[in-house]
């Protein structure tokens, strides 16, 4: 018995998550935020702690978990090679790399391709899709775990533009947004094999958003699926839908939970309130001058800041939308700003990092670095550093260098 | 003569060589990697899988040619699991100081028995060891019937001739023409094609596609609300090109139809009329020599659904999202003689510049995607 209660708890400790891993898309809480210190404010080039070559192209965002920083690619004239990196957060050494086949359909967008949705992870291990809806389980040291090719196994799952819905775990259920015009489903994968634990019909329309996990103290794990028709909160365990809201959302930025509220991308944004106990959750504000682009909204500090595709970063009161500052940033963006120390970092597609300090009152850009490479993608943020990666590089700014 | 017996003897030899190092399977082993091949839809053995990866990625370097081999008739999701575990063998067994065998993986490499996927890793393993070795082996697989090779063989070629450009054009001309010929790949012979033009050399795509170009077309039919991509219009009971038919706003009858378009592209806006919510079909003789199994490559934004000999192959309700070609790639079966093609494609009702495609083009090609074109 103490035995067993021991192997129990070396296992926990295991697969525990450090606190400031980042380990989903969004971050641990899939918010943006990272409880990180020390991510560097004043940008320079010798910001620059490492930067490796990719062997592919790709828009996910880097996962790290410790010392391991992961990241998935997509290479080939038709994008149908997949691939799972996995480097030493240290130095930017690769440590190894698993290649898969496409089986399902890779045709995207010429702006995307097979590695746009993020992975996620439990701390035991990183659970990857692609746009072609394969997707991997793989340990820590890139052990396969399991294999699913939804595309292969729903032969109308796909988007001829694309998919890019993100994963996320919770309960032990990997959830797998593959929304799209014809065969439209979301699934619940048990994380330890891959097999469905749910698989929901969705509206038969394109969806580019990502779920997110919504977590409220004594109450069961929620996870929301964003569509056109509205807001889904389903039971990970079981599919079976909580509550809905109906009237309507964006399908291409996500929502964002902020101190149990969710701010929707919704023809401006909409913010409501789940009520345990009530069948839906209660109208808080909606604000049609707040209109993130590709970006998904991020709250800092009680402030909502919304960016739009030509770079203008919008900030309101979260308590009410009302509008406080608006600030043009460089360059056009399609990446999700992140925030830690309470700053902005945002990563216009040039590859130009712009730090905003949000608390003011008129938004100020703290400093900027130019990359100069394409990025689409969310950058991450963990071990005292912003993680960017790039339509061809892994780009580590900050943090403690290898000496 | 003697000489060629002598290198076929020495081949001979090499092979046998090659094949006496492989080691066999142990039975723990070759169990385990039946446990991977035994993986199927929706995760089926993926939880006996897991163990049996962990046996098979222990693999000895000198049992890799063996694992690869063990690839033949494995399905999508098993290459996948197989291939996951010879590449962390191989780096393990790599690290630690192992020598793989370039001539084992060279005699599998070559045997295009074996699965293209598992001869590609092959090639793949080789080039990690001795990149200028797989570089000089790459001219041997420009008519591979793996396609990863075979591209990669034929963009080789196109290298060599964009190299020749300057100095020679006429040589240019004639390697970009060699590797047109070899190339499987829509996406590459625009490529060369568009090469060839620049060096005054003019290639017909239309040919080089090997497009259905001749069709009979009947529409519109009612597609309003989509309902019509489900709905079971006449032409999909009974092929009658004869008959009249009610529309979407009265009788309409069969008629011919060329495409003109170096793409193939059969074009319904310019055929019937820019309608919207509307349904058409497209039907086309394809005469075979023999009875053979082949592909139907299929590029359309439209809703679409596609019947050989009367057999619903496959169908897809996504609208202008986007078309490529050969996006689609539905296998059949050809029977000697006359065959029937049938395609249905409707329109949706949305009203944005980039919604107003109501149009498909399609070609017969073998699995590597050589055209194959109607005997009469």
């Amino acid at each position: 018995m103490k035995l067993s209660l021991l192997l129990t708890a070396a296992l926990t400790v295991a697969g525990s998550l450090g606190a400031a891993d980042w380990t989903q898309v969004r971050g641990p809480n899939g918010d943006g935020l990272s409880s990180e210190t020390g991510v560097p404010v004043r940008l320079e080039p010798s910001s620059i702690t490492w930067s490796v070559s990719l062997p592919g192209r790709g828009l996910s965002s880097p996962l790290i978990l410790g010392d391991k920083v992961f990241v998935t690619v997509g290479s080939g004239a038709r994008q149908d090679r997949l691939h799972v990196l996995c480097f030493r957060v240290t130095d930017g050494v690769l440590l190894w790399e698993r290649q898969f086949w496409a089986t399902g359909r890779t045709m995207t967008h010429e702006k995307i391709g097979a590695a746009t949705p993020t992975p996620a992870s439990d701390g035991t291990a990183i659970y990857a899709i692609f746009s072609s809806n394969d997707c991997v389980a793989l340990d820590l040291d890139g052990r396969l775990l399991w294999f699913r090719g939804l595309g292969r196994d729903y032969p109308n799952a796909s988007n001829s533009l694309g998919m890019s819905s993100s994963l996320v775990v919770v309960d032990g259920v990997v959830v797998a947004m593959v929304e799209n015009d014809s065969e439209s489903f979301t699934a619940g994968l048990d994380a330890r094999t891959g097999v469905n634990r749910w698989k929901l019909d969705r509206p038969k329309k394109a969806n580019w958003t990502s779920p997110v996990v919504f977590k409220s103290p004594g109450q069961p794990n929620r996870v929301l699926l964003q569509s056109a028709q509205g807001v889904t909160a389903v039971d990970p365990t079981t599919g079976k839908i909580a509550w809905d809201i109906t009237e309507g959302a964006s399908t291409v930025p996500s929502l964002v939970v902020n101190q149990g509220k969710l701010v929707i991308p919704a023809n401006g944004i909409t913010v409501v309130e789940p009520v345990p106990g009530e069948a839906k959750p209660k109208s808080v504000w909606h604000s049609a001058q707040l209109r993130p682009g590709t970006a998904s909204p991020v709250v800092v500090g009680g402030r909502l800041l919304t960016l739009n595709d030509g770079g203008i970063l919008t900030c309101a009161d979260v308590q009410d939308g009302k509008r406080l500052w608006q600030l043009r940033l460089k360059g056009s963006f399609s990446a999700t700003p992140v925030a830690a120390g309470g700053h902005l970092y945002c990563v216009s597609e040039d590859g130009r990092v712009q730090v905003v300090d949000p608390s003011k009152a008129e938004g100020v850009v703290v400093s900027e670095l130019p990359l100069e490479q394409t990025v689409i993608g969310t950058p991450s943020i963990a071990a005292g550093s912003l993680f960017v990666r790039s339509d061809s590089r892994l780009v580590r700014l900050g943090g403690t260098a290898l000496r | 003569m003697a000489r060629v017996h002598s290198v076929l003897a020495a081949s001979v030899l090499l092979v046998a060589t090659a094949i006496n190092s492989v080691a066999a399977l142990p039975r723990k082993l070759a169990s385990s990697v039946e446990r991977l091949k035994a993986v199927g839809a929706e995760g089926q053995g993926n939880s006996a899988a897991q163990a049996a990866w962990n046996e098979v990625a222990k693999a000895k370097a000198n049992q890799i040619p063996e694992l690869l081999v063990a690839m033949d008739g494995a399905n999508d999701y098993a290459l996948n699991w197989m291939r996951a575990a010879i590449e962390t063998a191989v780096q393990r067994e790599t690290t630690a100081g192992a020598k793989l065998s370039l001539k084992s993986l060279e005699v599998l490499l070559r045997d295009t028995q074996h699965h293209p996927r598992a001869r590609r890793l092959a090639f793949e393993l080789i080039q990690k060891l001795d990149a200028s070795r797989a570089q000089a082996l790459l001219p041997e697989f420009l008519q591979d019937p793996g396609s990863e090779l075979r591209r990669e063989a034929v963009a080789q070629l196109m290298a060599r001739a964009a190299g020749q450009t300057t100095a020679a054009k006429a040589s240019a001309v004639t390697t970009y023409r060699q590797a047109l010929g070899f190339s499987r790949e829509a996406d590459q012979i625009e490529d060369i094609a568009k090469r060839l033009q620049d060096l005054g050399d003019k290639v017909d795509l239309a040919k080089t596609f090997g497009w259905v170009a001749k069709w009979q077309l009947i529409g519109p039919f009612d597609n309003a609300g989509e309902v019509g991509f489900a709905k079971v219009y006449p032409p999909e009971e009974r092929l009658d090109l004869k008959a009249e038919l009610a529309g979407k706003s009265g009788p309409v009858k069969w008629f011919p139809y060329e495409t003109r378009s170096e793409y193939g592209l059969v074009d319904f806006n310019q055929a019937i009329s820019s309608l919207k919510g509307a349904a058409g079909y497209a039907t086309a003789e394809f005469w075979s020599d023999s009875a053979r199994t082949a592909q139907v490559r299929l590029g359309c934004k439209n809703g679409w659904k596609v019947w050989v000999n009367g057999a619903l192959i496959f169908g897809r309700d996504e609208y202008h999202r986007s078309a490529e070609i050969d996006q689609y790639r539905m296998p059949v079966s050809l029977k000697a003689g006359k065959n029937i093609l049938l395609v249905k494609c409707t329109q949706n009702e949305q009203t944005q510049d980039w919604a107003k495609e109501w149009e498909f083009q399609l070609r017969v090609t073998d699995e590597q995607g050589t055209p194959i074109v109607s005997t009469r």
